[in-house]
């Protein structure tokens, strides 16, 4: 019986031959990844065991992105702690405010993840170089801080679940619709401590930027690790970001999976979550008129290049709903830049939408636009749990930029092809709020 | 290792962010994580929860963050163990790396109830429910962990050199 693509990477780094769903194995790490949150706790136990050197410079990335730049005097401290570790051990990718980006934005950007590599990140959402054909997983702080120190971990190798991929998606379908759909279709376990393996001749139609948000989701499936197939797209990416050749794998042609999920791309409309579960799905024709108070476009699931240009089309010419904040949160400086330099930034201004500097902020309800009681926002964000982004009364809709873009225009969850040209409902009229 | 206490009975899909809200994770001062445990789920836990205490729940237990606090913040408030039909992934490396004990067991799960008074023998994996004399028998772990879990979490179990 032939190996999945996950099982075939985590054999590599193990050493073996072949591994079986199930079995416990130690592997050698590519990348270890930390945040300012996450990176104390690690730093911690890292200094109590007594250890006094990592593994490698070089393959262990700091980033300060959840509460920065610091939002208070705790979140400086912490920055702080992580910084002087950094500079301590000379640990070479620490990236800090004016370089940093969100982590899983930023990792792949700045090719320091690549197809064939097995990561670890003390952030659940290091499933998402997935995307590039890695095998990535989130794990703890205490396991960053033994692999950092050893260059290791432990895994039990996960079963899988085929996704099979067909069609072409809608103008307005993106990663988004394409994850919380399934989501809404396995349940928030329904993968649990399984690989979501994604496949199907569909993936020619899903760039980049979509396959990011996919594999960035898996976790909210309860995956251990959604994955690609390393093809054209993944090779026209890593183009000029990655300083080595990808080592690509491919899963056994007799390879045993769990389950087979059939998506059709084409079939598929925009689809919202509805608190408080991201497998609380309703497509946009389905969810009614429910107002918001914020629209946020943002975070390592849709803070990318292509999901602000996918906003801007929408808020071009437009203006954000009176009563309403929209804040947009490139996820990265590079991101940034590219926005300011096509002019998304200015649209962006214009509509009457804060611009900020690269942060996780509201996505946690960190800093930069957390929720009172009673409040509502539509988020492109990924999790929408009962108080994640403010009051533990207050409601967040996740959706993809498109949908997010138009209900900041309109003030209501609104489906991108019915807004009219002054951002008026077509088949509404203009909304007003008291 | 053994452990008795009185019952905490959650739902399923008790997620890291209700365990721990984010607003709290400004500190890794594991006294201020506990005096915050489980807050935005319960908010009478803190105030009730004594030494030695269980906590049961659904299915999923501590999905959604990475956060080692949720764990850290359980261990801290007293609670010696996690009873669940299941955990989410990242939760059950964590608990285990950190050392707080986690059993797996539908049965006893859905049947125990808050406030009953529980036994729990970690060696064997049996579990009791005094108030009713029912006994379960969770999943032992496997010997790869329970090694880990011998030497009293992760990283004391490996070698410095
Ligand atoms: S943007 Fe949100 S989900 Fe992504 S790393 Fe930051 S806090 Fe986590």
């Amino acid at each position: 019986m032939g190996m999945t693509m996950t099982q075939k990477i985590l054999a590599a780094h193990a050493g073996l031959p072949e591994v079986r769903a199930g079995q416990l194995i130690e592997a050698k790490l590519d990348l270890v990844l930390g945040n300012d949150i996450t990176s104390p706790v690690a730093i911690d136990e890292f200094e109590k065991c007594g250890a006094h050197s990592v593994f490698d410079r070089g393959r262990i990335a700091l980033v300060m992105d959840h509460f920065t730049p610091n939002k208070d005097i705790k979140s400086a401290e912490q920055c702080l702690q992580v910084r002087s570790f950094a500079g301590k051990y000379g640990i070479r990718n620490f990236f800090d405010v004016g370089r940093m980006g969100i982590e899983h934005a930023l990792l792949p950007e700045q090719g320091l993840v690549g197809p064939g590599d097995c990561v670890i990140g003390a952030d659940s959402h290091t499933c998402t170089y997935g995307a590039l054909g890695a095998f990535s997983t989130g794990v703890g702080s205490t396991d960053m801080a033994a692999g950092m120190i050893t260059g290791k971990a432990w895994f039990k190798v996960p079963s899988a679940i085929r996704v099979v991929l067909t069609g072409k998606p809608g103008r307005w379908i993106g990663g988004k619709d394409v994850i919380l759909h399934l989501i809404g279709r396995i349940g928030v376990d329904g993968a649990l401590y399984r690989s979501l393996e994604f496949t199907g001749e569909g993936l020619k139609h899903l760039g980049m930027a979509d396959r990011l948000t996919i594999a960035n989701m898996a976790i909210e499936a309860g995956a251990s690790n959604g994955i690609f197939p390393v093809d054209a797209v993944t090779e026209d990416y890593e183009k000029g970001r990655l300083g080595r050749a990808p080592v690509v794998y491919e899963a056994d042609a007799d390879a045993a999976y769990d389950e087979t999920v059939e998506i059709d791309l084409s079939s598929l409309r925009p689809v919202v979550a509805f608190p408080h579960l991201p497998s609380n799905t309703k497509t946009i024709d389905e969810a009614g008129k429910v107002r918001i108070d914020q629209s946020v476009i943002g975070s390592c699931t849709n803070g990318r290049i292509e999901d602000l240009r996918v906003a801007a089309s929408i808020l071009k010419g437009r203006k954000v709903a009176a009563g309403v904040r929209c804040i947009v949160i490139p996820a990265t400086q590079q991101i940034y830049l590219a926005a300011v330099r096509e002019g998304l930034a200015e649209i962006f201004v214009e509509a009457g939408a804060v611009f900020s500097t690269p942060t996780c902020g509201p996505c946690l309800g960190g800093h930069m636009g957390v929720l009172a009681e009673g409040e509502r926002a539509v988020s492109t964000t990924n999790r929408n749990f009962v108080g994640r982004m403010g009051h533990v009364k207050s409601e967040v809709y996740l959706a993809g930029p498109a949908v997010a873009a138009a209900s900041a225009v309109t003030g209501y969850l609104t489906d991108p092809d019915k807004i009219g040209a002054k951002g008026s409902l077509e088949d509404e009229g203009t909304r007003n709020r008291p | 290792m053994k452990a008795h206490g009185t019952v905490h009975k959650y739902g399923d899909n008790v997620n890291t962010d209700v365990i721990i809200p984010a607003r709290y994770l400004n500190t890794a001062s594991h006294g201020e994580l506990a005096a915050h445990c489980m807050e935005d789920i319960d908010k009478n836990f803190v105030k009730s929860v004594k030494p030695g205490d269980i906590i049961v729940a659904g299915k999923n237990f501590g999905c959604g963050s990475s956060r080692e606090h949720a764990p850290i913040a359980i261990r801290a408030s007293g609670v010696s163990c996690v009873i669940a039909s299941s955990f989410a992934r990242i939760f059950y490396r964590n608990s285990i790396n950190i050392g707080l004990p986690i059993l797996e067991c539908g049965a006893a799960a859905e049947e125990i109830g808050n406030g009953d008074e529980v036994d729990v023998d970690f060696d064997t994996g049996m579990i009791k429910n005094a108030t009713t004399g029912k006994t379960y028998r969770a999943q032992p772990y496997p010997p790869f962990l329970q090694n880990i879990i011998r030497k009293g979490g992760l990283l004391k179990s490996i070698s410095l050199d």
